[in-house]
């Protein structure tokens, strides 16, 4: 087959001196589903950028159809025939599809007025050539967000994409709507599309792509025709080392309920019902695990249990201390400490030391004050190097700031505030967005050896396997409700828990009140 | 080089004062803006004056040419000092009130009151004279910092307009409750004896003020880097959702730092009273609070270095004041240069210029040298 694209010596260095791409060769091949692989971090966005004329390489060039090419801009990558689909949806959702569809290339008539009816029908001509079904005329915000990127996939097209770019496009679907997802995009391959897919899962990169190419610190490391590769080898390849793909955990041992959760709801600012009367009691000594599709309430549900959004009915509870709306401080002084979802909004000062960020919780604790108002250095360097210690954050001293760390351990530095808490529940939220597979597989028995002490731990994760492994027992959340509650994690399938995480499925009121054991 | 890419190399001999070349860069980049400014207004000189080689020595060296200027740029010192160490704080909570401005007159307002009125004993008389103009300034300053959190009004916005109010209430006070009626000239009655400040040298107008704000730069230091008070100020500036996140009450932070910033700005306005005057004469509000935005920008927001800049600006105002009264150029041309400066500080991309380039250059040099040691990049 012959090659469609290709990278040569490709170096991509960011302002802040972050080397993204380091002398990255890649060659896409005409009519292929090339994966693109690699730990979050590893580079590979950074390449579709300069890809897709978003970044301009730092040195080294690039080759489509063979000739050198400088795109100043996307648009430039457009009109060459390169179409990207974000992570994150670059649609209007007042407008329809259709209009959505044609937006910067609307047709017209010959009065020079829009012509929606034209607009409609091109979606429908191209809905049934490329076989990705979509409603024209509806609004993007009434609709899924798998049709959502059909699409964003549909609009590249009508822009005369030959090169489809998707970037981590199963993250915010079901496993169901991947399978369709995946079908779709093989039948586009058939007809002659070249695909590149960018994806950490490894299982999706296997039952998808042609070859797959793998990227580690901001290089290539191998490509490989997907027949003659196997997992372990991928797997060793993005991390460079050995790793266990399985966690040992031992059998929870569930005691009494430390967090009493009743009936909360929440309205946001639209008006949509985001939290619907959901309850629940988390016990000791157990993971209770937080699933479903992004958006259908779990953040929410986060921010009303940690003081950062007030519930409009129902309560909190924490033994004989009510929670209900009280401010993040009390929250904390409660015994409950929070693993914020946004590390770098909310969960870390990326200016402020490590150290300063490690003792946000505690410094006017008489440890760190004295009881008067002066801060005790050594005792606060002391906890901040203990902590550096225990959770392997890797930097020259605490005093250095956080925004110089790497994602992975500008993580370790929340978890390593958040665990070292006097706190018995932990919320944790999404613990390892962002985080490379070393911290990632750290983060991980953290959780576990804080369950084995008895801490009762909350764990809200986009990462199906991840919540599936640590978890003891799970709840599904659909559209703000609770529609599922599994007392026991491991005996759950994904494609059971995508019935019920798509609101195909709901089990019955009682066998969902059992998650208060009363 | 997992480890390595995290890791900087040991800060050198300029460690001492600067922990890292992160914090070592942008004071270069501010000593580039002192300097480049004198420059420019050296430039300027020739440019206008008629005979501007006498010009410009006077502007450059004037301040160290006679005794009494060097007298002066310490008695200038003063007031530079105090607005600036009050907006440290305000900027360090990345806020942006300019009602220190406000702080400082009605503290100038209520120290005349203190000291017309009040009898005490010296030492004592502008002791209290200070704590009570403090205390009114930082009740003043909490006024944004209250339309902030009540109303999410724009600080700097409503400091600006309160700027205004405050200025006419304090004529207000002046005019209608301390103003000596046989004197033709607006003035207030003269301060008692016991009021005023002693000299430090005698014959000069340096007076104690100059030693009380060396003071309160150590207690400024201390209080935001050594407090816990501090610490929060600092945190709700690093990020404030992050400061919320973690059990700070941030409201309670913006109220206490805008308190403490006023109360700078009222003790600077009582001892600029007790150190200079022997009643209240000024007839505009001399707005100190916008050279101490330039004080807090060049000092890069740390009190320790408040009198570095305050010194830089007092030089600046005593050679063009030495130099307009002995050449054809006139004082106000320093404007210009304090414009400057603030252009020239205010941009993070000149500021930050040195540290982009050499991350980007290590870090290409790093990759081809990994290149060819032939890991391709890899390790």
């Amino acid at each position: 087959m012959e090659t469609i694209l290709q990278a040569v010596d490709l170096c991509k260095v960011y302002g802040n001196g972050t080397a993204a791409n380091k002398f990255v060769n890649l060659t896409v091949r005409r009519g292929e589903i090339l994966g693109l692989v690699g730990e979050n971090g590893a580079g590979k966005s950074t390449l579709m950028k300069v890809v897709y004329g978003e970044e301009a390489p730092s040195s080294g060039s690039l080759l489509l159809d063979g000739k050198p090419v400088r795109f100043g801009s996307s648009r430039d990558a457009i009109a060459a025939g390169i179409g990207m689909v974000h992570q994150h949806f670059m649609l209007v959702p007042s407008l329809t599809l259709a209009e959505n569809l044609v937006l910067g290339r609307e047709p017209r008539k010959k009065s020079g007025m829009y012509d929606l009816d034209r607009a409609v029908r091109i979606a429908e001509e191209l809905s049934a050539k490329y076989n990705l079904r979509i409603i024209p005329w509806a609004r993007v915000v009434d609709v899924s967000v798998s049709m959502r990127q059909k699409l964003e996939i549909l609009k590249t097209l009508y822009r005369g994409a030959r090169i489809l770019i998707l970037d981590e496009p199963t993250s915010v679907l079901t496993p169901q709507e991947t399978d369709e997802l995946f079908a779709e995009l093989k039948a586009l391959r058939d007809k002659g599309q070249t695909i590149i897919f960018i994806s950490h899962k490894l299982g999706e990169v296997f039952q998808l792509c042609d070859r797959v190419t793998v990227m580690r610190d901001g290089a290539v490391i191998g490509t490989h025709d997907i027949g003659d590769v196997d997992r372990q080898t991928i797997s060793n390849e993005m991390v460079g080392r050995e790793v266990r793909l399985t966690l040992d955990k031992t059998p929870a041992a569930p005691g009494a309920t430390a967090l009493e959760v009743r009936d909360l709801s929440f309205v946001d600012d639209f008006g949509i019902t985001m939290v619907d009367r959901v309850s629940f009691s988390l016990r000791k000594g157990e993971v209770l695990g937080v699933v479903g599709v992004d958006g259908n309430g779990q953040s929410e549900l986060v921010r009303i249990l940690t003081g950062h959004a007030r519930t409009l009915t129902g309560s909190v509870r924490k033994g004989e201390e009510d929670l209900t709306n009280a401010p993040p401080r009390r929250i904390r002084k409660a015994g409950v400490a929070h693993v914020a979802e946004d590390r770098m909004t909310v969960g870390a000062a990326l200016p402020a030391s490590i150290a300063d960020n490690l003792l946000a919780d505690r410094y006017s604790e008489p440890a760190f004050t004295g009881g008067g108002g002066f801060l005790r250095r050594s005792a606060i360097q002391a906890e901040a190097k203990g902590i550096v210690e225990r959770f392997d954050i890797r930097c020259s001293s605490p005093n250095q700031s956080v925004a110089s760390l790497s994602g992975g351990n500008m993580q370790k530095v929340v978890i390593g505030r958040e665990f070292t808490a006097a706190a018995d529940v932990l919320v944790v939220s999404q613990p390892t967005r962002g985080v490379d597979i070393g911290a990632i597989e750290f983060i991980h028995r953290t959780i576990l050896s804080m369950r084995d002490e008895g801490k009762a731990i909350l764990l809200v994760s986009s990462d199906l396997g991840e919540v599936l492994s640590l978890s003891d027992s799970l709840i599904v959340m659909h559209a703000g409700r609770i529609v599922a509650w599994f007392p026991e994690a491991s005996a759950v399938t994904d494609k059971e828990l995508g019935l019920y995480m798509l609101g195909l499925k709901t089990q019955d009121e009682k066998e969902i009140r059992k998650v208060l054991h009363a | 080089m997992r480890d390595g890419t995290e890791r900087r190399k040991s800060p050198g001999r300029l460690g001492l004062f600067f922990t890292n070349r992160d914090a070592l860069e942008p004071a270069l980049v501010t000593l580039f803006a002192a300097v480049f400014s004198l420059l420019a207004g050296v430039g300027l000189i020739f440019l206008v004056s008629k005979e501007p080689a006498q010009s410009a020595r006077n502007f450059l060296l004037g301040p160290f040419l006679r005794t009494y200027n060097i007298y002066y740029m310490m008695i200038a010192m003063v007031p530079l000092t105090f607005t600036g160490l009050a907006l440290c704080i305000i900027y360090q909570s990345k806020h942006m009130s300019l009602i220190v401005d406000s702080s400082f007159y009605i503290g100038a307002v209520t120290a005349t009151a203190v000291g017309i009125h009040a009898a005490l004993p010296a030492g004592w008389h502008p002791a209290a004279a200070m704590l009570a103009a403090g205390t009114v300034g930082g009740f003043i300053g909490l006024l944004p910092a209250i339309l902030k959190i009540r109303w999410r009004a724009n600080e700097l916005v409503s400091s600006l307009m309160l700027n205004y109010v405050f200025y006419f209430i304090g004529s207000f006070i002046i005019l209608y409750f301390l103003r000596d009626r046989n004197q033709t000239i607006l003035s207030s009655l003269p301060f008692r004896k016991t009021f005023l400040l002693p000299r430090l040298v005698p014959n000069t107008q340096l007076h104690a003020g100059f030693l009380v704000a060396a003071v309160f730069v150590v207690l400024v230091s201390v209080f935001l880097y050594r407090t816990k008070w501090g610490y929060e100020i600092r945190m709700i500036g690093a990020n404030q959702k992050f400061a919320a996140y973690a059990g700070l009450s941030v409201p309670t932070v913006i109220l206490y730092s805008h308190f403490v910033s006023g109360f700078l700005g009222g003790v600077g306005g009582a001892i600029e009273m007790a150190g200079l005057y022997k009643a209240f004469i000024w007839q505009m509000n001399p707005s100190y609070a916008w050279d101490g935005v330039i004080v807090a920008m060049l000092a890069r927001k740390n009190p320790k270095f408040v009198p570095l800049s305050a010194f830089f600006l007092a030089y600046m105002r005593v050679g063009a004041d030495f130099m307009s009264r002995r050449g054809d150029v006139a004082f106000e041309f320093i404007t210009l240069l304090q414009g400057l400066i603030i252009l020239i500080l205010a941009s993070d991309k000149i500021v930050n210029y040195f540290k982009a380039r050499r991350l980007q250059r290590t870090a290409l040099a790093r990759t081809a040298e990994a290149r060819a040691a032939g890991a391709g990049g890899a390790e």
